[in-house]
């Protein structure tokens, strides 16, 4: 008998979630089938979430793809040790190889007073000009490139000092300033991006949220009815939330289109660009799992601002 | 089944409406409410459906107290109740069935389990054949009856009626009528809240008076 009843309340239990997955998947489908059936709003909204979140990962990919440039510059980041005047292409040739036994040395690499000037021939065109001059004025070189560039300014510092001692040394140049200012400027530029996507987060937030009160309003009828017949809150705002959770997701979907169409018109032109500066730049797009990040971002975002509303306004409705 | 002791209500702006009622309906037992509009029989209803909640006294269904039930318990709470309205309130986008339906799909009962419901409940109404059919394509009698089956479809131990004929000629009047005494058959306790004192005489029930918010005969 006990046994019995246990096994009953047991089958409900299970009756009781099978429920629960059906009226979620009912949810999920009859809140699309009802989107569907307002093409009209239910399109403006969207396109309206779509345009803040297209504009929102357009930012996105435009400092992703200014990183990948300026990334390029970072490893070529160098140190060039300008010798004495008087110092021999023999000796030059001897402190390089002595510097490339420094463990936070990459690559050494030693130009004579002669290669010097045959390359600053070939890329100035003054070549007619240098020709003219009655001794070569360049002096040698030895471009190091340090280990782990830029990422430590202080072992840069220290690394810089030790070469200044070498009595052959005249002067040490160190091509980081430049790269320092622009890496900051990028850094400025990826913040200001992340505070705009956050606000077009909350606007996707904000529209949602207010969308899904004016589809309270359009059925309070349901709402009261359904609190009279003993519906819970949770009940009765899941078809809102799976709304919104459509809204958010369709819009990520187009957002994304649209953004990869604009980076499509963008593409011909930026790699016309890039061959006029002799450089193999590729475009950058979202990759699938930013993609798929974007999507999740999206429908997070409209269901919270919904979720919002729900919580809040439920509570407000009262049936008369 | 239904208590009410010494209950109270005021209004903020409105002023009291109900003043020290007292009353008790047994399991199985069908009572009428009259009395003028205004008189406060819309608010005594919706004490028991906890709409609202009274300022003095108590309220108890079935032995447990509802005066002041907890906004998360009243859900659960009201799935003991069975509401029948004057306008019916039905959702005319749905279908007969998913409208009968609605109070099993809200207490999560399995599809058979529904459609089984459903179709026993639309049958003690006389409307089975019309599961698929949208209440407005039925006639105002038809629509009631839709509300009824609604109403007993999750086997409530008390039906309020909120002016259930108030919109239907005599004949459907009595048909209604007939419909309730069948439930009190069967131990279900009804509260019917009208001002159709001919057929409330002609039937013969338990009557509460209410008479501006005092309980002037039981």
């Amino acid at each position: 008998m006990k046994h019995n009843h246990r096994k009953q309340a047991g089958s409900r239990l299970v009756e009781l979630f099978q429920a629960y997955l059906l009226n979620h998947a009912h949810g999920l489908f009859s809140s699309l089938g009802r989107l569907s059936r307002t093409p009209f709003t239910s399109s403006m909204t969207i396109l309206v979430l779509a345009i803040a979140i297209s504009l929102a990962s357009s930012f996105y990919i435009v400092v992703a793809n200014i990183q990948q440039l300026t990334g390029n510059l970072e490893s070529s980041n160098q140190m060039s040790l300008f010798l004495h005047d008087n110092i021999t292409d023999a000796a030059g040739q001897k402190l390089a190889e002595q510097i490339q036994q420094n463990g936070s040395v990459v690559d050494v690499k030693f130009i004579s007073k002669k290669q010097a000037l045959e390359e600053f021939k070939a890329n100035s065109g003054f070549s007619d000009a240098l020709n003219a001059l009655e001794r070569n004025p360049l002096p040698s070189v030895i471009q190091v490139v340090p280990k782990n560039a830029l990422e430590n300014n202080e072992d840069i510092e220290k690394l810089m000092a030790d070469f200044k001692q070498f009595p052959q040394v005249d002067f040490v140049q160190v091509d980081m300033q430049w790269v320092a200012r622009l890496q900051t400027i990028m850094l400025i530029a990826s913040r200001g991006v992340m505070l705009v996507s956050l606000l077009l987060g909350f606007a996707v937030t904000f529209i949602t949220g207010n969308t899904i009160r004016l589809e309270l309003q359009n059925r309070q009828d349901e709402v009261f009815i359904s609190k009279l017949v003993g519906a819970t809150h949770a009940f009765i705002q899941r078809p809102f939330l799976y709304t919104g959770f459509w809204l958010g997701f369709i819009s990520g979907f187009l957002g994304w289109l649209i953004m990869t169409i604009m980076l499509l018109i963008l593409e011909t032109p930026v790699e016309k660009l890039s061959t006029l500066y002799n450089s193999s730049f590729d475009l950058l797009f979202l990759s699938f799992s930013e993609f798929i990040l974007l999507l999740m971002i999206s429908s997070v975002l409209a269901v919270v601002g919904s979720w919002a509303v729900l919580h809040y306004q439920l509570r407000q409705l009262k049936p008369q | 089944m239904l208590r009410f002791e010494h209950v109270s209500k005021r209004y903020p702006d409105a002023g009291e409406a109900l003043t020290d009622v007292s009353f008790h309906l047994h399991r199985g037992e069908m009572a009428f409410l009259t009395g003028r509009s205004g008189a406060g029989k819309s608010t005594l209803l919706k004490l028991i459906a906890m709409m609202e909640q009274c300022t003095r006294g108590s309220v108890s269904l079935d032995g447990q107290d509802i005066t002041r039930i907890g906004e998360r318990k009243i859900p659960y709470m009201r799935r003991n109740l069975g509401l029948i309205f004057q306008d019916y309130k039905l959702l005319n986008d749905r279908t007969v069935f998913d409208n009968v339906a609605l109070p099993l799909v809200v207490s999560g009962y399995n599809h058979q389990e529904v459609a089984r419901r459903v179709r026993a409940s639309l049958d003690k109404v006389g409307l089975l054949g019309k599961e698929k059919k949208h209440p407005l394509a039925l006639s105002g009698g038809e629509q009631q009856r839709v509300g009824i089956a609604r109403a007993i479809v999750n086997k409530p131990k008390l039906i309020l009626a909120d002016e259930p004929t108030g919109n239907l000629d005599p004949d459907l009047s009595a048909e209604v009528m007939f419909m309730f005494e069948q439930f009190k058959q069967v131990g279900v306790t009804v509260l019917i809240a009208s001002h159709d004192i001919e057929l409330i005489n002609h039937l013969g029930h338990r009557v509460l008076t209410l008479d501006k918010g005092h309980l002037v005969a039981s």
